[in-house]
């Protein structure tokens, strides 16, 4: 029997129950689609949180409090009392000891009420050093930054702007934060969300303004320090440089002892990847899991097509048909009914993958290697749970399956 | 495989003599159900030639419906030999078996045992399929035969669409497109209406005129008339084997 004549007949097979193998392949196609979707979306969030980290600068490094862990377990220092200072930052710009640092800015961030008028609004305050817009890749829509140990003069995020005075043209008003007025000196341009953080929501003041007029006392701790590399070569070397420098400053004897952490941009990304990979995986988990519910939808079918045909089988083999024919045949429906539900349920992924987007606000990745993965998957499918059924028809003795009613 | 020269020399011995279509010598088949046993044959031997007209008749029970499926290599044998057109059965597996039913053999049903949803057409085809026969010659030959059975104008329509008469019909173009050594009908007029029976054993008639090995499986009397000869069975036995009275008359 050629393959020709053995796929008509399994087509044939298939219509003849239409209803039947149109749910069996359901059970498929929601398989397909699911994984083709999840592995899409976990995709696009990795791929829009490496975008997210890879705008702030590829030259970029970020000094925090606290340290690694290390092989004798995890050290203290991390989220309790920052262990980086104002002075540590003003250190790591020195053109001798750091050449290859291009810039340097120190952040503390605190939690803050912003009034003006009537209007309210809590928000992170930033007290910064340096060349803040610089390191950090922002820009300013209007006005100017504010002044290297300025007291009164603040810099609102453009949603920060509108909520407190429903505009952004608000240079030259005044806001309260913590009792102190400020001035408003600019606003920056908008820079989006990051995965962490809404960007445009912010209020910058000079780290002056924020140790003595909101935080209060002579805390001289700083969140984080960004050091920007004079070019994207000259990353590792910086990084050296500034361990170095800060070791010797912290009176450290060895990297094991630091008690802050650098981060390369690299090193971000692909933390924030793992992290999004395994999250990825765990959903294709889930989501083949479905697919298998769906395989053995097809096993049932199968099985119960043989049950349903035995006297068409016994007719077959009386006429001539060797039990590989039979077995081939079988084979052949469950593998199309696979097949047809992994190439419907890649269409609806792919079509899913196009337009939710749009509605979910988060980017779906179709790759291509899940796609055709997945039909392969299918048609996987079909034959293994095929197998048992079609080995079952073939097995079948003319002579009982023919006496069947 | 044999040597040129020695297929050569058995070609020569045994052309003037053809091997018997069935040659079937100590038949014996037990079923076993749990500890209980039947013994359904009990040493049979039956010699059919070419050309015959044979009826196997008996009541039920008797064993006749086991003798069909062993002449027809659907069953096998417990003990004992069975050659179809020469060719020795015992030993074979179930691929085996397979191609010698399709090669030897054409079965007539007494359920007709038609495909519902494939044409006349395509269920004569279907024992060419199994013999991988290419499409276009296929078509002629199972057209051929629906002809041959009368059904000339009726090769589009499925099963649903024929009378039970004319369903056999289909199935006997079936055991025909083949040319198989023998045609195997076991009780085939059983699901008719005395017409179409009559038609149906008129057609074996016209086909044993024209040299095929007919073996009829019935426990009609007047069924059995019509062919040339008797084969009575009965507990596993043969218990007469003589020319039908319609042999002796012309």
């Amino acid at each position: 029997m050629s393959w020709t004549e053995t796929l008509s007949t399994a087509w044939h097979a298939i219509r003849a129950h239409t209803m039947r193998s149109l749910l069996t392949v359901l059970g498929i196609l929601i398989g397909i689609a699911a994984v083709i979707l999840t592995v899409g979306l976990g995709l696009g969030t990795q791929k829009d949180v490496s975008e997210d980290i890879s705008s702030l600068g590829s030259n970029l490094l970020i000094v925090t409090p606290g340290s690694s862990t290390d092989s004798s377990g995890v050290r203290g220092g991390f989220g309790s009392a920052s262990t980086l200072t104002t002075a540590d930052a003003e250190a790591l710009g020195s053109d001798v000891a750091v050449p290859d640092v291009a810039a340097v800015t120190a952040e503390k961030e605190s939690s803050q009420s912003l009034e003006a008028g009537d209007a309210n609004w809590t928000t992170t305050v930033t007290g910064v050093t340096g060349d803040w817009l610089d390191v950090r890749s922002r820009e300013l829509a209007s006005g100017e930054f504010v002044g290297d140990g300025s007291t009164d003069e603040v810099v609102l995020g453009p949603e920060t702007a509108t909520e407190l005075f429903g505009s952004t043209r608000v240079v030259g008003r005044t806001v309260s934060i913590a009792g102190t007025t400020f001035d408003v000196v600019g606003v920056l341009e908008a820079a989006g969300s990051s995965a962490s953080t809404d960007l445009d929501d912010t209020a910058v003041v000079s780290m002056t303004a924020m140790t003595s007029g909101i935080t209060g006392g002579a805390d001289t701790s700083v969140s984080t320090i960004y050091l920007k590399a004079t070019d994207t070569d000259a990353i590792s070397a910086a990084y050296q440089e500034a361990q170095s420098l800060l070791l010797a400053l912290h009176g450290a004897t060895g990297a094991d002892a630091a008690d802050f952490t650098i981060d390369s941009q690299d090193s971000l990304v692909s933390t924030a990847t793992s992290v999004y990979r395994t999250l990825t995986v765990l959903l294709a988990g889930v989501a083949g899991l479905s697919l298998l519910v769906g395989g053995i939808g097809v096993m049932n079918i199968m099985l119960v097509s043989v049950t349903e045909r035995t006297r068409e089988i016994g007719l077959r083999k009386a006429l001539g048909a060797h039990p590989g024919a039979i077995r081939r045949q079988f084979l052949t429906e469950a593998s199309i009914l696979g097949v047809t539900g992994g190439l419907v349920g890649a269409g609806l992924g792919v079509l899913a993958a196009v337009t939710l987007p749009a509605v979910l606000d988060s980017s779906i990745v179709v790759s291509p290697v899940a796609v055709a993965g997945s039909l392969a998957v299918a048609l996987a499918i079909g034959l293994v749970f095929g197998v048992y059924p079609a080995v079952r028809a073939a097995r079948l003795a003319p002579i009982d399956a023919l006496r069947s009613e | 495989m044999t040597a040129p020269g020695t297929a050569a020399t058995v070609l020569e011995a045994t052309a003037p003599m053809p091997s018997p279509v069935i040659d079937l010598r100590g038949a014996r088949k037990t079923y076993r159900t749990g500890d209980l046993e039947f013994e359904a044959l009990r040493g049979v031997d039956l010699r059919i030639e070419r050309g015959e007209y044979v009826a196997i008749v008996g009541p039920s029970g008797s064993g006749k419906s086991t003798l069909m499926n062993v002449l027809g290599c659907l069953d096998t044998l417990t003990s004992g030999s069975y050659r179809i057109a020469g060719d020795d059965v015992d030993d074979m597996d179930e691929t085996d078996l397979a191609s010698v039913r399709n090669e030897q053999i054409g079965f007539v049903f007494q359920q007709f045992n038609l495909l519902p949803s494939l044409s006349a057409l395509r269920n004569v085809e279907l024992p060419l399929v199994y013999r991988g026969v290419a499409p276009a010659e296929r078509r002629a030959r199972a057209t051929q035969a629906l002809e041959r059975v009368g059904l000339g104008d009726r090769t589009a329509n499925r099963p649903g669409q024929l009378s039970g008469g004319q369903q056999q019909r289909v199935a006997v173009a079936r055991a025909l497109v083949g040319e198989p050594a023998l045609v195997l009908a076991d009780e085939p007029t059983g699901n008719l209406d005395s017409r179409s029976t009559a038609d149906v054993l008129d057609l074996f008639d016209a086909l044993h005129a024209h040299g095929r090995t007919i073996v009829l499986i019935t426990h009609e009397h007047e069924v059995a008339e019509r062919s040339r000869r008797v084969v009575r069975v009965l507990d596993g036995l043969i218990t007469s084997d003589a020319p039908s009275g319609r042999a002796v008359a012309p």
